[in-house]
């Protein structure tokens, strides 16, 4: 049975060769975080790394994944959401529906990890995501406040986690 | 995400119909996760919108769906300003459209649409905040023989100063559960509001950015099978014949099915089996008499309803014909609005199990689904499996968008639960392709607009008739609410003055009537619906009136505004922050609209530059201004109005479904572009809430999107756009 690296693990699977990288992911690996958008790459949502490259999942069949490619997922990105980026997403309540953010964040952690201090120019390249409800000006706050350490006071966007909550 | 759907054991006590939650499945792939995201049973029910837990948890009730704009964190905050809980213990979960039922809805309605969440429900939410807050406390008092009066409450924490005593709602829930409820609460005054106004964290985040979020079409349930669609693409046509033998031996295929006169499905173990197999499948259509409908049919049609003597009016005073008459000057323009997708980043789905009556038990018909109104999908379950309604249950998911598209008309669940009947006991998931998705929608309604103004020697505007003419959404969604054939939300920001979309501007002679032109191509409410287009005709002719008479367009504007307050109040406020009538920096141009409509008063200044050598447009920076009446969560606020021009700015730039041979044309993001975030301007949110009434704000912003923007190109070029979209102009000097 053929096999991928998902998330530092060997994960077999049973699929035809043609099969999308993305459905592999989400219907035979049960990792659903991964979106279907649109098919055809032009809306990010099945955004994942490939060897730390960001690859629409939905266009990449699955027999031109190696084995040994290592692909992360949004569930890989960190154990507890601690990636930066994560943590500069809640900390400006970017989401709105939220359907697209699992494309968005895996690759607003691309760039940073590629360009640590992007420019609005980087950002503009890097983050060809559709987002409908609207996202993107805080997209671009959230991927700065990452890049700035994580000091979200710097975004200039008043928001009140109360403590305890958790999410 | 801690919103579960609502299973408690007090539920089932109290239900009028007990079998209701049997055979319940959790909406969690992970059954394990479901099972601790489940609230242990039988915590005690203080009233329907309130559960409070022995751990201090505050579980409340949310009808309404949340689908991004924020509703669930705003009507939480709503309830739990009047319970005076700890907000840090606070969780949300959706009661069940069949529970809504079996109690006589005692949650009132479901449907989320129109920015009704907050500004239609907030009296009764509140209430029931404010009961299960006098009922602890009353608990409590009985507890400790003392006056209920002399009892506080505070985050959870009920004390009595005068005996020194105090104890917390997790203690006193089961006491006051079995309490019966006052009548007669009161609801606290704006001033004292400790949570309302309060820019709070949305409580639906964590989900969303680990991936965890389950969407309707990430459901998984044991034993499901997969399905894919395919419905005949001219609209109004069937499908005539299917060769189901030539995909029967691929991988994964279970069963290829007619849906209803017009679709096919194929369900096989996997989606993408199942799309792949579908793909494959020879179709031959019947496509009926719209089959070489085209948009320039269309259009020819609306045009001719421009001087059509068949139409009703909305709006009207003085005698604007006899006055356009004599006008020592007249000016005249039409505008045209184009039918677009919702294209919400999910496409349609739902995931359907018929259970047949078996051992006494009688047939059951479940589903699980994204849904602006789940009661309506409720019905459509119902309807679609030929059950009665209480033999029927909806299971709500978050939505990945819905923007109008799941709310009014549940096309889909009645194919998924067609597909399941078909395959009893085992729950079959549909989810659309983006293909499907994008040509089988229920557009915004295609209009039309002519506006004639009369002008006096002086320039002043002293008649305006407004002639709509165009697609009706009721006539195509809910018929019977049209009267005399009238359809009023198509009048949305033109109305007279009123708490709803009305009209800014007092002009001596006014006539606004529509002529009704159906397209065979199915119309939707589109976040924004009519006010979308109404108020591109109406601001961006009143700049061309400012313009044809050398006035400023906010002078103008302010000429007949002083009858509007609070229209006018947003609009100085943009205007003032954006700094309009000093000068812009070089190569930048502003432009302004303001509106009113979904309860609130709305205002934007656009500011562009346009290469004229290239034809391209950068919008650089809109002031928007928002009075809403009240701000539950101004942070929300400011990311919908935000949201708001991403998507009216998409639909103002890219937003056009053309129909060739009765089929539309775009079938994905490639030919159906949006904004993307390199197109995003910087937004500058100015939410100014005056008080003393509750407006949306998931909706009005989008309205002043496309004519703020359309009157800066205007100023920058002396170009005029008047048919939408932007893409099919050349801004190229000529």
């Amino acid at each position: 049975m053929p096999s991928l690296n998902v998330n530092g693990s060997p994960r077999e699977f049973d699929a035809e060769p043609d099969t999308p990288l993305l459905w592999v992911l989400r219907e035979q690996l049960g990792l659903t975080g991964t979106k279907y958008g649109c098919g055809i790459a032009q809306c990010g949502a099945c955004t994942v790394h490939l060897d730390g490259v960001p690859t629409r999942s939905c266009v990449r069949p699955v027999s031109a994944v190696g084995p040994q490619e290592k692909i992360v997922t949004i569930e890989g990105l960190s154990r507890d959401a601690s990636h930066p980026v994560q943590r500069a997403w809640a900390a400006l309540d970017v989401p709105q529906c939220g359907y697209c953010q699992s494309g968005m964040i895996m690759a607003a952690a691309a760039l940073l990890k590629a360009k640590p201090r992007p420019t609005d120019a980087d950002i503009d390249d890097a983050m060809t995501n559709i987002c409908r409800c609207g996202t993107y000006n805080r997209v671009r706050a959230a991927i700065k406040v990452a890049a700035r350490g994580g000091d979200a006071s710097s975004a200039g966007l008043v928001i009140q986690h109360v403590d305890g909550r958790r999410s | 995400m801690s919103t579960a759907t609502l299973t408690r054991r007090g539920f089932l006590a109290g239900s009028a119909a007990t079998g209701l939650v049997v055979a319940f499945h959790i909406p969690f792939a992970d059954e394990a996760a479901a099972q601790a995201a489940t609230p242990a049973a039988a915590q005690p029910e203080i009233n329907a919108w309130v559960v409070v837990q022995p751990d201090e948890t505050v579980v409340i009730r949310i009808a309404r769906s949340e689908m991004g704009q924020g509703t669930l964190t705003g009507l939480a905050q709503l309830v739990a300003e009047e319970l005076d809980c700890d907000w840090a213990r606070v969780k949300t979960e959706y009661p069940t459209p069949g529970q809504n039922l079996a109690r006589k809805r005692a949650w009132g309605n479901f449907s989320t649409g129109g920015s009704r969440g907050i500004r239609e429900s907030h009296d009764y939410v509140r209430k029931g905040g404010a009961t299960a807050r006098a009922m602890l406390v009353q608990a409590a008092a009985d507890d400790w023989k003392v006056p209920a009066a002399e009892c506080r409450a505070d985050k959870g924490v009920i004390t009595h100063a005068a005996s020194g005593r105090s104890t917390t709602y997790g203690k006193v829930a089961a006491a006051a559960s079995r309490l019966a409820p006052p009548t007669d609460v009161a609801l606290r005054d704006p001033k004292d509001w400790k949570l309302l106004g309060k820019r709070l964290a949305r409580l639906d985040t964590r989900g969303k950015l680990d991936g965890s979020q389950v969407y309707g079409s990430d459901l998984k349930l044991p034993g499901m099978l997969n399905a894919a669609i395919r419905d005949c693409p001219v609209f109004g046509g069937k499908l005539a014949s299917f060769d189901a033998a030539a995909i029967a031996a691929r991988p994964g295929v279970k069963k290829v099915l007619r849906v209803g006169d017009s679709a096919v499905a194929v369900v096989a173990d996997t989606w993408w089996r199942a799309k792949s197999a579908l793909d494959a499948l020879p179709v031959v259509w019947d496509e009926g008499p719209n089959a070489k409908v085209s948009s320039a049919d269309i259009a020819a049609t609306l045009k001719a309803g421009l001087d059509a003597p068949d139409a009703v009016v909305g709006n009207s005073n003085g005698d604007a014909r006899a006055a356009l008459a004599s006008a020592a000057r007249t000016v005249e323009a039409v505008y045209a609005y184009p039918f677009q997708n919702h294209a919400t980043m999910e496409t349609m789905n739902a995931t359907a199990k018929f259970t047949p009556a078996a051992d006494g038990a009688p047939a059951r018909c479940e589903v699980w689904t994204p849904t602006q109104n789940g009661e309506a999908a409720l019905a459509a379950a119902a309807e679609a499996s030929g059950l009665p309604a209480s033999q029927c249950e909806v299971y709500k998911l978050l939505l990945g968008g819905g923007f109008g598209r799941r709310g009014a008309v549940h096309d889909w669940v009645h194919q998924a639960v067609a597909i399941a009947k078909e395959m009893p006991g085992t729950p079959v998931k549909l989810i659309w392709s983006r293909e499907e998705d994008m040509t089988h929608g229920r557009y915004h309604p295609v209009t039309q607009c002519r506006l004639r103004a009369g002008l006096d020697a002086k320039g002043n505007l002293t008649a305006l008739h407004m002639r709509l003419s165009g697609q009706s959404i009721l006539a195509g969604v809910f018929p019977q609410n049209i009267r005399d054939g009238k359809d009023p939300v198509v009048f949305q920001g033109l109305n007279p003055p009123g708490p709803e979309a009305s009209i800014g501007y007092s002009v001596p002679h006014l006539l606004i009537d529509h002529a009704m032109r159906n397209p065979h191509v199915p119309p939707g409410f589109w976040r924004g619906v009519n006010l979308n287009q109404n108020t591109i005709y109406l601001e961006c002719f009143i700049d061309e009136l400012a313009h044809a008479t050398k006035q400023d367009p906010l002078a103008f504007r302010r000429g007949l505004m002083s009858a509007h307050p609070k229209h006018l109040a947003v609009l100085n406020a943009a205007a003032e922050r954006a700094g309009w009538g000093r000068p812009a920096p070089k190569g930048v141009y502003r432009g302004l609209a303001q509106t009113m409509g979904f309860g609130s008063y709305v205002a934007a200044v656009a500011e562009v530059s346009v290469d004229r050598k290239e034809g391209r447009l950068k919008i650089h920076r809109i002031v928007a201004a928002t009075d809403p009446g009240h701000a539950v969560n101004p942070q929300q606020i400011e990311a919908q109005v935000e949201g708001s021009f991403v998507y009216g700015l998409s639909a103002a730039l890219y937003g056009g479904c053309t129909v060739k041979d009765g089929r539309i044309e775009q079938t994905n993001f490639d030919t159906y572009p949006v904004l993307h975030l390199d197109e995003m301007p910087k937004v500058e949110t100015i939410v100014m809430p005056s008080g003393g009434f509750w407006g949306g704000v998931g909706e009005p912003t989008i309205a002043v999107a496309a004519p703020a923007v359309l009157n800066a190109i205007f100023a920058a070029t002396g170009q005029r756009i008047r048919e939408l979209p932007l893409k099919n102009h050349s801004l190229k000097k000529a």
